[in-house]
């Protein structure tokens, strides 16, 4: 077995479920950062954004006055670390009066028994 | 997959989300805060027999008894702590956080 296919071997699909709004918890950031550092190990990423988790992609975010750094701009850096699978509950995204318009990254918008598919065939799902 | 909630319905939308993400088939089992939608003659009741249509749902018995959760709406199936690991070990697991 040559080097490269023991490497392609470790690849394990992993899906991170976001479900929390940006500001109000830790949990919105840390998810995507630990995103971007699971990334670097070039394992086969998904992203979902569930429930209030969609309105951490909303664009035009500005928190400079409540004190804290924004992460909008981050999810920028997605797509250079090939997080490339970026996905959107449509019910979640139109029960909050959003559309694809209003998010600050291209995303797909998926039905729910597509997620739970998706879900059931990733190595690993973690929730953030 | 095993989807798990830990947060009670009145508070949170995890057991919402996560029936009606979940693949249908796939069980649900309430822990911690979340056993309080098993709970009979709630208004959350209705709900749950709707979930129960597309999904088992499980019940951990040591929180329902440190809860008095007391009656529980029809279908839902208490297990214990050795039934928690059958039903963990069965299958891949998502946590509705």
């Amino acid at each position: 077995m040559d080097e490269e296919m023991e490497v392609n071997q470790n690849v394990k699909k992993v899906m991170f479920v976001m479900r929390k709004a940006p500001h109000g918890s830790i949990y919105s950031y840390e998810g995507l950062e630990t995103v971007l550092i699971t990334a670097a190990y070039e394992q086969d990423m998904t992203m979902v954004f569930v429930g209030d988790g969609v309105f951490a992609l909303v664009k035009g975010q500005d928190t400079t006055e409540i004190g804290i750094k924004g992460f909008i701009k981050t999810y920028g850096a997605l797509e250079h670390y090939d997080v490339e699978k970026i996905y959107v509950d449509r019910v979640s995204m139109e029960e909050r009066g959003l559309t694809v318009d209003d998010f600050a990254i291209d995303v797909e918008v998926k039905e729910a028994e597509e997620i739970a598919a998706l879900m059931e065939e990733q190595h690993a799902t973690i929730p953030y | 997959m095993l989807h798990m909630v830990n947060k009670s319905p009145f508070t949170s939308s995890a057991l919402d989300e996560a029936a009606r993400i979940a693949a249908k088939g796939s069980p649900i089992l309430l822990i911690e805060d979340g056993v309080y939608a098993a709970r009979a003659g709630t208004s959350y009741e209705p709900k749950l027999a709707e979930i129960m249509k597309d999904h088992p749902v499980y019940a951990l018995a040591p929180d329902l008894k440190a809860r008095a959760v007391g009656k529980m709406t029809d279908g839902v199936t208490q297990v214990d702590y050795a039934g928690f690991v059958d039903l963990v070990e069965k299958d891949k697991i998502h946590s509705w956080l």
